[in-house]
């Protein structure tokens, strides 16, 4: 079959573009030949700004080089200017002329910037911004004149004034009216930026007109309406641009302010001639920005490619300043009106700006200034037109913000890819659970656990979890009630429960099933846990804790691993130890045959690999060489972590080590809603990195900083300071009764970290700066650690529990 | 022809808890719920061969102790919308003392 001919005029981005889109749909449909005027293949002429500021180069933002016409086949005229279209003979002429005959016709000729008819404009040194000529031209200016002045205080306008003033010239920039970018920004966001660039060196001659250019040959100076004058070398217009369309008219084609095109971008006159870009007007728009013309492309393609389904309806269109460290954003009617409301934030000394105008809850346009990061997030938002009210109250602080009431991770949650991991624990990628909640149809986070086990683990991603539901289902998400549940198995909270259980004196599990009509005849495994710890917290000394609610790890005092073994740490207290103790572990590890050893994050030594029916006896040897159990299994006070301090430290202001001894002594063996971690530093370097974990202590020269609250976990918290103290005798004080509050406050599996923000660190002060109620706070605290501290390794090795331990042998 | 071979004493197994037998096939958990009836199940979770003998029972089914899939004890099956089954066994408890028939 015979090719027919296709002839591009412009070899610009939008015209590249469309047959980039070809060349995908049909390859071999056409002979194509591209007419350029400019002497280059293809660059992205939206990067010229980085290129006169040198930051690119022009090779950098070359997007097809000349190789890429020829892998193609297609014939490139460059540097020739196409004069004439012949629309009868169906055949474009060259002013060299070059003929080439078409069977279609894309006229992509872009713009032209918009020169003042001025007097004296046409002096040497008075130039537009659009390409690499006026690029060139500027950049030799710089490096012969002092002075530049750019006429237009817009997009453009201050691109080219920025990459002036990199280039060491001294720019003034005249504006006719009293605020910057005009068209993109409001009157804050303009001040802002107008202050920003001010410090940068730009002059700013706002609400001036310019009346003449002055000059003899060359450029002198600009002289205004009001009479004042300016000294220049150099003048940019940059006022705006105006479509190309001098080629498209003088064939005939209808033209307004651009050539007129249809929705499958054929120019109303003549259907086998197809107008793209800056050159075109669509329903009455001409387009001076990069994203429409690459869907006018996408379009125009499809249709040369005789698919004929896509039509172009227009773009929404968002603005980007290209100016290296002004960071800044603006899309759609930012404006507003009467009928729609704004959300603003506005930090003048952080630089900070931010405005959504909404209508109905959806967003209508937005400026950004100083922190631009969540752009895209709300122009894809205001795009798709979506319903903001379920985290209005969040919107303004971004996309990290969604659905994260807490301690959960940050969230892009719309902007990542379909193969982005959610949950870390079980493998689970975000393509995988919109597509459940998609085809099963779910609208609540236990559905979306259920079946795919994201956030079903560690639940630290839970968070993102919840903003992925409620992006995939929109309006339709069931946000999960503030107050949650204890369990499935029934309806009262956690803290209804704990209330209950003291209010009631319910002093078994039982008990407080049946006082608040549980659902269940015997639980389920999260509220038997959640139960068996409220218990023992609340009855410390009568309470009989019930080894067949507690996770297998508390129950085997061991860690389980993948493989059915366990793991043993044995207790070092403060990550002090003696050589009698690592010759007492090294010989229970070579007893025991114990494959792998390793140094934990919280200086104690773990053993891998070990049979849960040896553990009594592995403990026996333990216990006998003054061991005792780690607890790195449970749900418990784990470790106190230390640096070495005074006694060696040459910075050290206290004794790290020995304070670290004594919290462990006072601490270890309770049992806690989750794992709680110490650490003490002994001097403000903070060695022992007590700033992230639940109690910190950061030893100085006069007394103790006393930290809660933090986490070096998925999530890393820094602590709150809580108070200063200056014995060691408070600090123990402080700890117990922090320990015993977050014991008796906080809902079972909340880390402290979670619990100081959900409670806040000003009711965790209040009751711990009392006096009198922390002397009782830690009161309880040492009641509960009495029967909390008898050793379970010991017990087990002397033979409690043993049939946990031991396997049943049948011959069979 | 069935065989019945004795395991344990009832009362050795922990309520809502389980034994964990050792046969020369295979390692079989048996569980005792809270009315004392007793169910028999390979110690083998259909997703990753979790120790089911490790896991929490709740009403008639286990949870396994490494990813927190339900096991339904009576049907061997994987409960809610996690999809496997592992073997269940024949058990009875007669006079105190469990049976469990391998065939």
């Amino acid at each position: 079959m015979l090719k027919e001919n296709l002839v591009l005029i412009g070899n610009g981005m939008a015209g590249v573009r469309t047959l980039e889109e070809l060349l995908k749909l049909a390859p071999d449909q056409y002979n194509i030949t591209v007419f350029g005027e400019e002497p280059y293949g293809n660059y992205n002429r939206i990067m010229l700004s980085p290129v006169l500021a040198s930051e690119k180069t022009i090779e950098q933002i070359m997007l097809n080089d000349e190789q890429w016409y020829v892998d193609n086949g297609i014939t490139l005229h460059k540097g020739k200017k196409v004069e004439q279209i012949n629309r009868a003979r169906r055949e474009v002429i060259a002013t060299d002329g070059t003929v080439a005959k078409y069977d279609r016709l894309i006229i992509a000729t872009g713009s032209l910037p918009f020169m003042l008819p001025l007097p004296g404009a046409d002096k040497q040194g008075v130039i537009g911004f659009r390409d690499i000529k006026d690029v060139d031209a500027m950049l030799d200016a710089a490096r012969r004149y002092k002075k530049a002045v750019v006429i237009g205080g817009g997009l453009l306008g201050l691109e080219a004034a920025n990459g002036l003033i990199k280039q060491g010239m001294e720019v003034s920039v005249v504006h006719l009216l009293d605020t910057l970018m005009e068209r993109q920004l409001d009157k804050p966001a303009a001040l802002m930026l107008q202050k920003s660039l001010e410090e940068r060196g730009m002059r700013f001659l706002m609400e001036h007109s310019t009346a003449e250019i002055l000059g003899g040959e060359r450029v002198t100076g600009l002289r205004f309406k009001n009479g004042s004058e300016v000294k220049a070398d150099l003048v940019v217009m940059a006022v705006g641009i105006k479509p190309n369309i001098e080629l498209g008219k003088s064939a005939g084609l209808h033209c307004e302010r651009g050539i007129v095109v249809s929705d499958t971008m054929q120019t109303i006159t003549d259907p086998k001639i197809y107008a793209i870009g800056e050159c075109v007007q669509h329903r009455g728009i001409a387009y001076g920005l990069v994203a429409p013309l690459f869907e006018q492309a996408k379009v125009a393609a499809n249709h040369l490619a005789k698919h004929g389904i896509a039509r172009y309806q227009g773009t929404v269109t968002s603005t980007k300043l290209k100016v290296t460290g002004i960071e800044l954003f603006s899309a759609g009617d930012f404006i507003g009106n009467d009928t729609t409301e704004d959300i603003v934030f506005k930090d003048a000394a952080s630089g900070t700006y931010k405005k959504i105008v909404l209508q109905d809850n959806q967003i209508k346009g937005a400026v950004l200034y100083g922190d631009t990061v969540d752009g895209s997030w709300y122009f894809q938002l205001m795009k798709d037109g979506t319903d903001i009210s379920a985290f209005r109250d969040t919107l303004l602080f971004g996309q990290a913000h969604l659905g994260d009431s807490g301690h959960n991770p940050e969230t892009r949650v719309a902007s990542l890819p379909d193969d982005a991991e959610i949950c870390g624990c079980n493998g689970v990628c975000k393509g995988d659970i919109v597509k459940a909640i998609t085809e099963k149809k779910l609208f609540t986070l236990d559905d979306v656990r259920a079946h795919t086990k994201a956030s079903a683990s560690c639940g630290s991603c839970t968070g993102l979890v919840e903003s992925l539901l409620a992006h995939t289902v929109g309006g339709d998400y069931s946000k999960t009630p503030t107050s949650k549940p204890l369990c499935k198995c029934t309806d009262y909270t956690h803290d209804q429960v704990r209330g209950g259980i003291l209010q009631h004196g319910l002093k078994t599990m039982q008990a407080v099933r049946d006082h608040f009509e549980w659902t269940t005849p015997d639980g389920c495994p999260s509220c038997r846990n959640s139960l068996n710890y409220y218990l023992l917290c609340a009855w410390p000394t009568e309470y009989v804790d019930d080894a067949q609610s507690r996770y297998i790890n508390e129950r085997a005092h061991g860690n389980i691993q993948k493989d059915g073994t366990y793991s043993v740490v044995p207790r070092m207290f403060g990550g002090m130890c003696t050589s009698d103790q690592l010759r007492a572990i090294a010989d229970v590890a070579d007893k025991f045959q114990v494959p792998t050893m390793k140094v934990t994050g919280g200086q104690r030594i773990d053993m891998f690999g070990i049979k849960k029916e040896q553990l009594p006896a592995m403990w026996k040897d333990l216990s006998a060489a003054g061991f005792v159990s780690g607890h790195a299994y449970g749900k418990a006070m784990r470790t106190v972590k230390t640096c070495v301090g005074s006694e060696w430290c040459r910075f050290g202001t206290q004794d790290s080590t020995g304070l670290g001894v004594k919290l462990e002594e006072l601490t270890w063996g309770s049992w806690m809603p989750h794992k709680f971690k110490l650490a003490v530093s002994g001097c403000p370097r903070n060695c022992a990195e007590a700033t992230i974990k639940d109690f910190g202590v950061v030893c100085v020269d006069s007394g103790y900083e006393l930290h809660i609250g933090g986490n070096g976990g998925i999530k890393v918290r820094v602590t709150d300071l809580l108070s200063k103290v200056e014995t060691e005798e408070q600090v123990l004080e402080y700890c117990g009764a922090f320990c015993q509050l977050y014991r008796e406050d906080a809902h079972y599996l909340e880390r402290t970290a979670p619990w100081v923000e959900r409670v806040g660190l000003d009711k965790i002060k209040q009751a711990l700066e009392d006096t009198a109620n922390r002397k009782v706070l830690h009161e309880r605290f040492l009641i509960s650690q009495q029967p909390a501290q008898i050793d379970p390794w010991k017990q087990r090795a002397e033979g409690a529990e043993a049939n946990e331990f031991t396997p049943i042998l049948i011959e069979a | 022809m069935s065989k019945w071979i004795e395991v344990v004493e009832l009362n050795k197994i922990p309520v809502l808890g389980s034994r964990l037998i050792k046969t020369r096939e295979m390692d079989i958990a048996v569980f005792r719920g809270s009315d004392d009836q007793v169910y028999a199940i390979r110690d083998a979770c259909p997703h990753k061969n979790g120790p089911l003998s490790q896991g929490i029972m709740h009403g008639t089914s286990v949870t396994c102790p490494l990813h927190n899939w339900k096991i339904d004890l009576t049907s061997g099956q994987a409960l809610g919308p996690d999809e496997g089954c592992t073997n269940v066994f024949a058990v009875k408890v007669e006079a105190g003392k469990v049976y469990l028939n391998l065939d």
